[in-house]
């Protein structure tokens, strides 16, 4: 197989609250032999947040992350769902409105930059699942994760809404989506099936609105826990950090103690290839990883 | 190889009598599906074959008067609409079909919709404007006005949207994404006198837009392609360009994005919920702020990252801003 090249879009968080993210994301691509390229120059995405304020500064920021993917050559992967939606999200609007297009890339050339459209976005999660391949992927796995009952939680922003999804990602149907269940079998795991494994963690509005929030979190922690899950395991990192910082107030919130380990999708990806858990992060957890 | 031109179905059934049930339950038909059925002739099938009591709302048969919608396997659907065999295609021959809000059930499919009626009227869907009751003229709007309208004009009132949103389903003062639909649509004509008013009233806290988790789950329902969550954002940025945002942990924390990529090209985390909530709010979210920190989670000021290329950055923000708080 020809050796596999991306851009690699961290996003923020990545760098900052779930350091354990980037680096079992550079784990497992070098156990594959992917080559990511950081997109050191990217900014944040405005994690959906910023779009609200200001609609056109939103558009130039983003664009201006895809320019550098371009630059390169090269898909960009992103690691955060939200970072998928806002920059996919970006292209599709440019790629398909030739004025807005032209409108973002006037102030783009005041910094000597031009989006173009040439690039690809898509999670990591699907570059793995449809570029590496699913088959490629279990005959590398050495430790399958037979003994573990694993909960997929998709996360929003991968999979809704599937118009755009459908372009950038991998197109499955949100209210069925199959391909980190497919992910978890190909790692020799069991896939644990419940209902809120697609919904909302809450995380967009724990601020303004901490108990809508923490319900979501609670349903989704207490979901996986009563389909008998041992952890869970979640691409997005925004999901992760409500669904691993913030039991506390989901348990208060439902009235009921849930509590669960939850693991980055390539965390779970690099246990299956053999990594060790300090190579994968599994030590910066708030919900301790107590199964390695 | 021949086209299959029928499938075998499990239908599993919502039933449900306000008057006489004290729990719901569910009855299973086994049926032979074609291609061409949609779920409201599996309704019909099942009313007029096997049981005349089971209740539903239809009437338009061509999905335009909303009425016959309800959840197939938690997906709202009309039923005049879907097609089984699409319907098949993503969740298998096992159906479950149930209201549009179980908890609202009065009698089988049908719902009590008062809520989302309510939240309707709270938004004043209508154009309120000074106008002479004996015009000479049509009162033409132009086509590049009606786009304005982006379509929201679409809606159907199914309810699609409202009972799928997971923070109305919690919050019952959240005025929930068709209602918000249907303010921007009349806040977006340019007829309309009342725009300002509109955006007052989605702007209270607990009630309005900034309550909106993005999870998305409104642009999915919309059989219509009304895509309310983009009339959500629409609404926040009518609420910031008329420059009523009120100063608030909802809007900092918008605003806070644009202050923190400036700075630093990337977010900063901690700052960005600090700049929220306030130096006195933000003392809440200690306690998993230590947690965090324990684990290497936070990153200290002097230590925060930046983007390459930041006076890229900076000079974007100044020459893109369109809106100032």
């Amino acid at each position: 197989m020809e050796k596999l090249r991306y851009a690699l879009y961290t996003g923020c968080t990545a760098r900052e609250s779930t350091p354990e993210l980037l680096k079992s994301t550079l784990a497992v691509a070098e156990k594959l032999g992917i080559e990511l390229i950081l997109l050191d120059e990217a900014t944040c995405c405005g994690a959906s947040h910023l779009q609200d304020y200001d609609d056109m500064l939103s558009l130039v920021l983003n664009a201006r992350n895809i320019c550098y993917a371009e630059k390169l050559g090269l898909t960009m992967v992103t690691i955060c769902n939200t970072c998928q939606l806002n920059t996919a999200m970006t292209k599709h609007r440019l790629d398909t409105n030739p004025a807005l297009k032209a409108k973002v890339n006037e102030k783009l050339a005041e910094v000597g930059l031009e989006y173009k459209g040439t690039s690809e976005v898509t999670h990591f999660l699907y570059a793995i699942i449809q570029d590496y391949g699913l088959d490629n992927l279990s005959q590398k796995v050495n430790v399958p994760l037979s003994q573990f009952n694993i909960a997929p939680f998709y996360g929003c922003h991968n999979i809704r809404p599937s118009e755009l999804q459908n372009i950038s990602n991998g197109g499955e149907n949100p209210y069925n989506p199959t391909s980190l269940d497919d992910l978890i079998i190909a790692c020799g795991g069991n896939n644990v099936d419940y209902d809120a494994k697609n919904k909302c963690c809450g995380f967009h509005a724990e601020l303004q609105s901490p108990h809508t929030a923490a319900v979501l979190t609670g349903n989704a922690l207490s979901g996986a826990i009563d389909a008998n899950a041992d952890w869970m395991v979640t691409p997005c990192p925004l999901c992760h950090l409500k669904l691993d910082v913030q039991h506390h107030s989901a348990s208060k919130a439902i009235g009921r103690e849930v509590k669960l380990p939850v693991l980055h999708m390539p965390q779970m990806v690099g246990l299956a290839l053999g990594c060790t858990p300090a190579e994968l992060g599994l030590q910066h957890h708030v919900t301790r990883v107590n199964f390695v | 190889m021949d086209e299959i031109k029928s499938k075998q179905v499990t239908f599993k059934l919502f039933r449900f009598n306000q008057e006489t049930d004290y729990l719901p339950y569910y009855n299973t038909y086994v049926l032979d599906i074609t291609h061409e059925e949609v779920i409201l002739d599996v309704l019909n099938r099942i009313k007029w074959d096997h049981d005349g009591s089971l209740s539903y709302r239809r009437s338009c048969r061509h999905g335009i008067c909303g009425i016959c919608s309800i959840k197939v396997n938690g997906k709202a659907i009309l039923a005049c609409k879907s097609r089984l065999f699409d319907l098949i295609d993503i969740f298998g021959t096992e159906l479950t079909i149930e209201p549009l809000s179980t908890k609202r059930a009065i009698k089988d499919l049908i719902i009590d919709k008062e809520d989302f009626w309510d939240k309707h009227a709270q938004v004043k869907p209508f154009i309120d404007t000074e106008i002479d009751e004996h015009p000479s003229l049509e009162n033409l709007v132009k086509p590049d006005d009606a786009d304005k309208l982006l379509e929201a004009d679409y809606c159907i009132q199914c309810g699609a949207c409202h009972y799928s949103c997971p923070a109305l389903e919690i919050n019952d003062r959240f005025i929930g994404p068709a209602a918000f639909a249907a303010a921007f649509r009349f806040a977006a004509d340019v007829r309309d006198d009342s725009a300002l008013e509109r955006l007052h009233i989605v702007n209270e806290e607990a009630e309005g837009v900034w309550d909106c988790v993005k999870c998305m789950e409104c642009a999915e329902a919309c059989p219509k392609d009304v895509d309310p969550i983009q009339k959500i954002t629409k609404l926040h940025n009518m609420i910031f360009q008329a420059g009523i945002a009120k100063n608030n942990i909802a809007t900092r924390h918008a605003v806070g994005f644009a202050h923190s990529i400036e700075k630093h090209g990337l977010l900063d985390e901690g700052e960005l919920v600090r700049y929220s909530e306030g130096n006195i709010g933000v003392m809440k979210h200690l306690p998993e702020a230590i947690a965090m920190w324990k684990n290497g989670k936070i990153v200290m000021p002097w230590n925060m990252p930046k983007s390459k290329n930041l006076d890229e950055v900076k000079k974007l923000i100044k020459s893109s801003s369109t809106v100032k708080f």
